[in-house]
């Protein structure tokens, strides 16, 4: 009992010191232990660093100082739960968890809260449809569209024809791994490819009987699906069966410089999908340099700047910007309330020119997200690494994936979950 | 002084046996009762109830059953976390199979299917018994996830693969979900976990506890003087079995509310469990309530120590944890092997002497 106490003491204690400052805050439930933190760190790091970043040049946002609520949660939905209840009473503005696990756990809460949701790129696909999830946001792209997009690469370097190819997909055995299957069955019936999926168990880094499977039924293409050391562990493992690295392409979360920096040089024209531009090259970089990295204010350790997860962390820090000016603009106050940030979210419109006036021109794609779509268009590129000189080379423009197929996918999905729920469409 | 038997006469046998015999000890229970209904429910929060009491109080209902297999009956279980995910799954079938059947129906029947599995699993411990009992109970774990990874029919066909507790409500009270009210879930889960702990503190000083102990002390003597090898472990895998896979069941509906069975019920579970129930003190259901409150709350108070008051790192602070709550239990484990329930047990005798320490 007398832990009891100490606890007791000690949240009342963090509760009375934490000021009462007019501010936006931006949790980040990030993870810098266990397993996935080789993806975690430097997310959190770039998500951290871009909003330092816009206090120490620009002065915040429209005037009001932002404040990054960094909880750790090692990738564990317990631990997320905590981070969430931790966090959601200090005006926390918009969730990113990183975590399609946590996600699923927040979407009732958070929905129930009244504060946003942006799972850029993971979490629940269907949560595409704005129609029944209001509050929760997955654009520019989502697992389904990534599926599609493997496979419209695959067509596009097969002269639009891949009947009769073998296609496996290793997955991390996960509500993350899973979600991409229905997609890719049902375009295995319209392209006529065969497919075979092979579930890796948490944390992924025992594989060899993955591997002996897929070096036995000699597959055409690999598509893996992996997160953390999972995906070293995999691009290594194929290597020894010395699969060819350029038929092996991984979702966008097996796409960064530490999943195959460890393989060396065999792990070279290995292909993966990628939501934002890659490497340096841009304005806002020598801002970093100049007002968050020189003035000693970095996140971390300092040395992610330019990685893939790292620019994927400002990429989601800058969306979130966008937003925060969007909803000032629409209500017309500077210290808006998680509600307006929603509003900002849905009315959000990414251009080129928004995108150049941030410092990072041609990052991402231009998209616009409405009412009834929180998903964006979709769109993908594809990156191949050159292992001589270790960066990420864009093979491919940013691509539409199969939406006729997915948007059916997205709709019977969501349907579902209204009907679970009792909630009836918006935006009509 | 205030705590001593003397002057405190019993008149009748069931006064003679009660559980506290001493009259401080019942008034003190009374009045954790009495805070834990009437002044708790006022005060909780959200936090409160997400990060602390919840999963405090269904450890401990997963401690209690761990413990009588365990601690009682002395067959070594490595398959907690997998029968937790029978509950849980069970539930989630039941939930929506039968919509308009009462929750906490719901979870009882969760519990009485999870006995039956455990029973199942038990049969090999009339053969086999320690670490080839604890690999086989090991085997169970690693079944259970695979099968409800693999079998889409108890996730009900969803893509993800989770599964998500839909709301209920109990006297017109949402307490599952996101809707849910914070004092209702809190006073729902702390009444199933007292009635569950009143009924193991019963069963383990009636005949069938003791029958439990005989065994684990020493089976061959056990059988000699009359004892049942057969049903006594059956009986401990099947009421652990339902201990356990009732703090599933709560563990998926109010704690969670979304579950994915290789994340949430992984061998790591079981160890978490088997760690709370050594270090509360085996065969002591005082011990499964220590554990668990040590177990979920020194990580919880540790990480608002270190970020909130010292605004230490985040991931300094998780490493730290990680260093403290392992010291913490190799010193507790040294220095008292019978784990938290011992040390209070110490006190107790500490305190009859008290202030005359001769």
């Amino acid at each position: 009992m007398k832990f009891t106490k100490l606890a007791a003491a000690a949240v009342a204690a963090t509760m009375a010191a934490s000021p009462v400052l007019a501010d936006l805050v931006f949790p980040s439930l990030s993870y810098r232990t266990g397993p996935y933190a080789a993806g975690g760190i430097p997310f959190a790091d770039g998500y951290a660093d871009y909003f330092t970043l816009i206090n120490e040049r620009d002065g915040g946002i429209g005037g009001v100082k932002t404040r990054v609520l960094e909880c750790e949660t090692g990738y564990n939905t317990e631990k997320g739960v905590e981070c969430y209840e931790a966090t959601k009473g200090e005006g926390a503005l918009v969730y990113q968890p990183l975590s399609t696990g946590i996600t699923y756990q927040l979407i009732p809460k958070a929905s129930a809260d009244g504060i946003p949701v942006h799972s850029m790129g993971y979490g629940r696909t269907s949560a595409a449809n704005g129609k029944v999830f209001e509050w929760i946001f997955n654009y520019p792209a989502n697992y389904w569209t990534g599926a599609s997009s493997v496979i419209n690469h695959l067509l596009d370097i097969n002269d639009g024809d891949i009947s009769g190819k073998k296609v496996a997909l290793v997955y991390h055995n996960s509500a993350y791994g899973k979600e991409p299957i229905r997609t890719l069955e049902e375009l295995s019936k319209k392209h006529g490819f065969g497919l075979t999926t092979l579930a890796v168990d948490h944390p992924g880094q025992e594989q060899k009987s993955q591997w002996l499977q897929i070096r036995r039924e000699k597959p055409d293409y690999v598509v893996l699906w992996g997160w953390g050391v999972m995906n070293q562990v995999a691009i290594q493992e194929a290597t020894n069966i010395r699969f060819p690295m350029e038929n092996m392409i991984g979702i966008w979360w097996s796409g960064a410089e530490i999943d195959v920096l460890p393989a060396g040089d065999k792990a070279h024209n290995y292909k993966a999908m990628a939501l934002t531009n890659v490497g340096n090259d841009y304005p806002i970089y020598s801002d970093i340099q100049k007002h968050v990295v020189d003035t000693g204010k970095a996140a971390g350790a300092g040395d992610q700047l330019g990685t893939v997860p790292y620019n994927r962390g400002l990429y989601a820090a800058m969306l979130a910007h966008q937003a925060v000016l969007k909803a000032q603009e629409i209500h017309e106050v500077a210290d808006i309330t998680p509600a307006m940030m929603r509003d900002g979210m849905e009315a959000l419109e990414m251009t080129e020119e928004v995108m150049a006036a941030a410092g990072m021109p041609n990052f991402g794609p231009s998209f616009k997200v409405s009412c009834e779509n929180h998903g964006g268009p979709g769109l993908a590129s594809v990156v191949q690494w050159d292992a001589t000189a270790k960066v990420w080379n864009n093979i491919s423009a940013y691509r539409e994936a199969d939406m006729d197929l997915i948007n059916g996918l997205i709709e019977e999905d969501s349907k579902a979950y209204a009907d679970e729920n009792n909630i009836t469409e918006r935006c009509n | 002084m205030f705590y001593r038997e003397a002057g405190d006469f019993k008149t009748s046998y069931s006064a003679d046996s009660q559980t506290f015999p001493i009259a401080f000890d019942r008034y003190r229970y009374w009045v954790v009762l009495a805070v834990a209904y009437c002044v708790v429910p006022f005060i909780i929060n959200d936090y409160w109830l997400n990060a602390v009491l919840l999963p405090f109080l269904i450890y401990a209902v997963a401690a209690i059953g761990l413990n009588i297999l365990t601690g009682y009956c002395g067959q070594v279980s490595l398959g907690t976390g997998g029968f937790m995910a029978v509950g849980a799954y069970a539930c989630y079938k039941m939930m929506t199979s039968f919509p308009d059947l009462n929750i906490m129906i719901v979870i009882l029947l969760s519990g009485l299917i999870t006995a039956a599995v455990g029973f199942l699993f038990g049969l090999p411990s009339l053969r086999i018994k320690g670490f080839y009992l604890a690999v086989a109970t090991l085997a169970a774990q690693f079944f259970l996830v695979w099968l409800f990874n693999k079998v889409p029919w108890f996730y009900n066909y969803s893509a993800s693969g989770q599964i998500n507790a839909p709301e209920r409500e109990i006297f017109g009270l949402v307490i599952t979900g996101a809707q849910s009210v914070p004092w209702a879930v809190y006073l729902s889960v702390l009444s199933v976990v007292i009635l569950l702990a009143l009924l193991a503190r019963n069963l383990t000083r009636g005949n069938l506890g003791r029958q439990w102990m005989a065994i684990r002390d020493m089976d061959i003597a056990a059988e000699i003087i009359g004892v049942n090898p057969l049903k006594a472990k059956l009986s401990a895998f099947a009421i652990s079995s339902f201990y356990v896979g009732v703090s599933g069941a709560m563990f998926f509906v109010f704690y969670l509310g979304a579950v994915e069975v290789g994340e949430v019920f992984g061998i790591q579970k079981s160890f978490i469990v088997l760690f709370m129930v050594i270090i509360g003190g085996l065969g002591s259901i005082f011990g499964s309530f220590a554990g668990a409150a040590f177990m979920v709350l020194m990580p919880v108070l540790l990480k608002n120590v270190m970020v909130g008051q010292f605004g230490w790192p985040t991931d300094l602070a998780a490493h730290f944890e990680f260093v403290i709550v392992g010291l913490l239990i190799v010193v507790f484990l040294i220095l008292e092997p019978h784990g938290l329930a011992q040390l209070w047990r110490l006190a107790k005798e500490k305190l009859r002497l008290w202030p005359f320490p001769h």
